[in-house]
């Protein structure tokens, strides 16, 4: 047996491609959990395919995972891959043109064909013309050596090719020292009812896994240590499963059943897929006939005394903007997210975008002011959908939530929090006459919020409606001076909300950047990542980022003042920017991407060096 | 830490279904609101409103365990003149915010109502859709055949031909029957009905109160400002009695003086009008609204183009299924028995944990 040598990393980036039957994401995910058990950091990308049905071995049907993995703290999956493993011409061709110069390529050579090349669009193959020179390139003939491995387990040559993706997951476990007994465990909870299965994919993994360690192709395996983190017990979470528990804990530490109403919209899907399993929270899920319906019965709920929540994507949110300006006049608390995708119109649908915040805070008539919120990071979605329950409950009010593709497919390890310390969410129910003359259903506390009183309530009936309502007793008014009344309370209802919320922090190591990034949304770990990174490099830069995009936090404007320049990076045409701009008289600078990718660390990093030298 | 209950049920002891507070006496007053009616004078959603709230008490619910949910026209106004919970929403959208109300309230009686344009333009898809689903809704829709609060364009249920300020050559548009609409979105009750009847008016609505599910009531109301008399042939004094088919069960329809006409079974299984005395006693059309298949009730829907025309009233359909409210609400049991109780720390640990264990170098966190 050769000896192999043990290469030391910090971070690695490893992107899976194949076509979309080839089980990447699969793949993918057993990778990352190994990765994770081994205590790495670590970020992942999902890339599907645009089409469902695109025909096998075309560039329309490749689907594709990145993970970045560390052994210090790291936020972002990573932009060049430094490994790719290709299952077929497709996966090549649409991947290649970002892996690192250098690179390390891994691939099937079993599956490079010439229809698979044909329909790859490459008039000779790649592996041989010499076109791949500028990178390691490893052809591993993934498929016969798979079926080979599972010859004699009763099993169809098509259903033994099938488990091709086992034998890769082996090799890259080999290749980056990644524990086996995760992944072997998982196979065998996972198709104990189906032995055949089971044997031929655990017999490919550990083909795949020999292979790396006896053949001579292989002359390192790679060690990453784990990252140091705080003491606790972790899970990997995608930011779509972490939005769906953020509002399941709302539940629980509000008492108020959520009543979740949606209509099948990519990628907003996925938060109806997960709450709808989790019933024995009394999670009430409903697939409406449309989004306005989906809207309408949440709102309805919320009427009834439960949290209304709905969830939607792209068009589905112009579509829902009129009862949301129900909810706005009814002030009652509802949630609505928003998992924005590329637009206009039904636009890129897998693909990311944050162009829905000028939408969320002014796309209704009237005067229709709401508090709008936006999630950073996968994990943070969790606390991000807590804090919108928080708000639409204590203020009586539609929160609108936006989340994003990337971060809803993108994960990353979470440190679980206390259960008992989560906020508690008091949904303070009226339950007795608030005036001498009866029931006002406008009569507002200390914050503006007006009483909660759901029916069944005895002595507490009341009617509410779209047409403007008079002041304190909620009446129908057309009255001049009571519509100008209402209109400033609604308001001055929302900005108030900025006394509970935190100051915005600063990330300014030195104190004297001269640059402050000013982000929101999913651009979160881009950000951080880069402004670390230039300022190893001596660039004085400091980061803050926006989760109240209505209301702002108190100190933004002092915040803002204090740097000599403010740049904002968004991937829309520069939105937070022109509020910033308009709201400050402040010459804040815009980066704007709109490619349905997300911003990365190395655009960052262009943008910061190009504006401040060492 | 708070648990969840089953809803904001922490109302009267109980709340009380319909039925449950036989022994209240309630009266009309206890379900009249303080506000001025304002309809124009001579309006037919008067009589409704007044038969209604003469009615309802005898269900011996609450008013406080009623729910109004209406949307935008004329009839939409009748959830402030309900001295009940209620929300007067926007523009077709009752039926959608009252699935809402319905499916996480199951305690609760709720109402929609609604009109010609809210429901079946508008709001059309919102209808059939809480029909299907057998939503627990009383839905009371206001066929006046026009649209009255935006003065006076022709609505979905106007005849073809319609001079209206929108059409002033005539509308080009065919007609809902808005009984066969509902039938063939397969609403477990289906009725018809006039403002001015009150009698009737309060049979049907008695019906529609007992049946558990969804329930779709037609009233014929007319608007006296946009279009007067559209119903007069089952309304007035000499031409109601030739035009009116009143279904009732378990009795051969006949109509007219005397019974001198009656509905008569075709041999394809469809029905017509035809002369009694013409038609033998076997053919005579026995009405059943409980009958399993909607095609008689259908076909009933089907024996006038309009009410221009001798036309059915009463209540076409009334069959048990499945209520939707319950269902989720036994689903919910059913998972709780099955996977237990939600916790929440217990979901946060599922699936791949890992443990860093003190000593671990700290890093900043990054969540603010
Ligand atoms: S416009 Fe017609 S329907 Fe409306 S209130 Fe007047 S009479 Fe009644």
């Amino acid at each position: 047996m050769p000896t192999k040598t043990v290469e030391q990393k910090e971070r690695v980036v490893v992107r899976f491609a194949g076509d979309s039957g080839d089980g990447m994401q699969l793949t993918g995910d057993r990778f990352t959990n190994a990765t994770a058990v081994l205590g790495n950091d670590l970020a992942t990308l999902p890339d599907f395919p645009a089409e469902i049905r695109a025909p096998a071995g075309t560039l329309a049907g490749v689907s594709a995972f990145q993970i970045h993995f560390a052994s210090q703290d790291i936020v972002t999956p990573g932009d060049a891959p430094n490994v790719l493993i290709a299952m077929n011409p497709a996966a090549l061709q649409t991947n290649l043109r970002d892996l690192e110069p250098n690179g390390t390529l891994i691939v099937n050579e079993d599956a490079f064909v010439d229809r698979n090349l044909e329909k790859a669009g490459y008039s000779t193959n790649p592996l041989d013309d010499g076109s791949l020179g500028g990178y390691r390139v490893y052809r591993v003939p993934m498929t016969s050596i798979t079926v080979r491995a599972t010859e004699g387990m009763g099993l169809t040559k098509k259903e033994a090719e099938r488990s091709k993706n086992m034998f890769a997951l082996g090799l890259l476990s080999w290749m980056y020292s990644r524990p086996t007994d995760v992944t072997t465990k998982w196979v065998e909870k996972k198709f104990n009812r189906k032995p055949d299965i089971l044997r031929a994919n655990l017999a490919a993994f550990r083909a795949g896994y020999n292979f790396g360690e006896t053949t001579e192709l292989f002359a390192h395996t790679y060690e990453v240590k784990p990252a140091p983190a705080l003491p606790g017990t972790y899970r990997n979470i995608a930011g779509s499963t972490a939005l769906a528990w953020g509002l399941v804990a709302a539940s629980v530490r509000s008492g108020l059943p959520i009543f979740y109403s949606s209509y099948p919209i990519t990628p907003a899907s996925e938060l109806l897929h997960e709450l709808s399993r989790h019933k024995n929270f009394a999670v009430r899920t409903l697939q409406a006939e449309d989004e306005i319906a989906a809207i309408g019965a949440a709102l309805g709920a919320s009427f009834a005394g439960q949290l209304g929540v709905t969830g939607t994507s792209g068009p589905g949110l112009d579509l829902k903007q009129e009862t949301i300006s129900l909810a706005v006049a009814l002030e009652l608390p509802l949630i609505v997210v928003d998992v924005q995708r590329a637009g206009p119109s039904t636009g890129m649908p897998t693909k990311t975008e944050a162009a829905d915040l000028l939408a969320a805070l002014y796309g209704r008539h009237g005067e229709s002011p709401l508090p709008v919120v936006a999630a950073s990071t996968p994990a943070n979605c969790f606390d991000t959908a807590l804090e919108a329950a928080r708000i639409a409950v204590k203020y009586r009010t539609p929160v609108i939530l936006l989340s994003d593709t990337f971060l809803g497919n993108s994960s990353e390890p979470w440190r679980l929090p206390d259960v008992d310390g989560l906020p508690e969410i008091d949904p303070h129910f009226a339950t007795q006459v608030n005036h001498d003359d009866g029931f006002m259903p406008y009569l507002r506390d200390e914050n503006l919020a007006r009483p909660w009183a759901v029916p069944g309530t005895p002595g507490l009936r009341h009617r509410i409606g779209g047409l403007e309502k008079e002041d304190v007793t909620g009446n129908i008014s057309y009255e001049a001076e009571n519509h100008e009344r209402m209109t400033k309370l609604r308001a001055a209802k929302v900005a108030k909300i900025a006394d509970d919320i935190p100051l915005l922090e600063v990330d300014d190591e030195t104190g004297d950047a001269e640059l402050l990034v000013l982000g929101w949304g999913s651009t979160f770990g881009a950000i951080r990542g880069s402004v670390r990174r230039t300022r190893r490099s001596g660039r004085k830069v400091a980061h803050a980022h926006l989760t109240h995009l209505n209301p702002w936090p108190r100190n933004i404007e002092g915040v803002l003042r204090r740097y000599r320049r403010v740049l904002i990076p968004e991937m829309n045409t520069g939105q937070l920017a022109m509020l910033v701009r308009a709201r400050f008289l402040l010459d804040a600078e815009s980066y704007t991407k709109v490619q349905g990718q997300p911003i990365l660390a190395a655009d960052m990093d262009e943008q910061i060096t190009r504006r401040l030298t060492s | 830490m708070t648990t969840v209950g089953n809803g904001g049920r922490h109302g009267p002891d109980g709340g009380g279904g319909p039925g449950s507070g036989a022994a209240l006496t309630l009266t009309k007053k206890d379900f009249a609101s303080d506000q001025e009616v304002r309809w124009c004078p001579g309006c037919g959603d008067y009589a409704i409103l007044s038969t209604f709230q003469a009615f309802v008490p005898e269900l011996g619910i609450p008013p406080e365990q009623m729910v109004f949910v209406t949307g935008i026209g004329c009839s939409g106004r009748f959830v402030y003149y309900m001295d009940t919970y209620g929300v007067h929403g926007i523009h077709g959208r009752a039926p959608a915010i009252a699935t809402g109300v319905a499916t996480a309230r199951p305690d609760l009686s709720v109402w929609v109502v609604t009109g010609d344009g809210d429901a079946l333009s508008i709001g059309g898809n919102h209808l059939i859709h809480a029909l299907r689903r057998n939503v627990n809704v009383k839905i009371l829709m206001f066929n006046n055949q026009i649209y009255g609060l935006t003065k006076g364009q022709y609505s979905p249920t106007s005849e073809e031909g319609k001079v209206t300020k929108s059409t002033p050559f005539g509308s080009l548009d065919h007609p809902f029957n808005p009984v066969a609409l509902a039938l063939g979105a397969e609403a477990s009750f289906v009725a018809r009905t006039v403002d001015v009847d009150r009698q009737h008016l309060t049979g049907v609505l008695r019906r529609a109160a007992a049946h558990e599910g969804v329930a779709f009531v037609e009233i014929y109301q007319n608007c006296n400002v946009f279009n007067d008399d559209a119903f007069l042939a089952l309304t007035g004094k000499e031409t109601k009695g030739l035009n009116q088919i009143r279904l009732e069960d378990g009795k051969p329809v006949t109509f007219g003086p005397d019974g001198a006409r009656c509905v008569a079974v075709e041999f394809d299984g469809t029905l017509r009008i035809a002369d009694t005395a013409d038609t033998p006693e076997e053919l005579v059309y026995v009405h059943d609204s409980g009958h399993p298949n909607p095609a008689p009730a259908f076909a009933l829907a089907n024996l006038s183009s309009g009410p221009t025309e001798p036309t059915a009233l009463g209540v076409f359909r009334d069959v048990r299924r499945p209520v939707y409210g319950e269902l989720m609400d036994r689903q919910i049991a059913l998972a709780t028995e099955k996977l237990g109780r939600g916790d929440l720390g217990k979901l946060l640990h599922s699936g791949d944990t890992w443990v860093v264990e003190d000593g671990g170098v700290p890093v900043g966190s990054f969540q603010s």
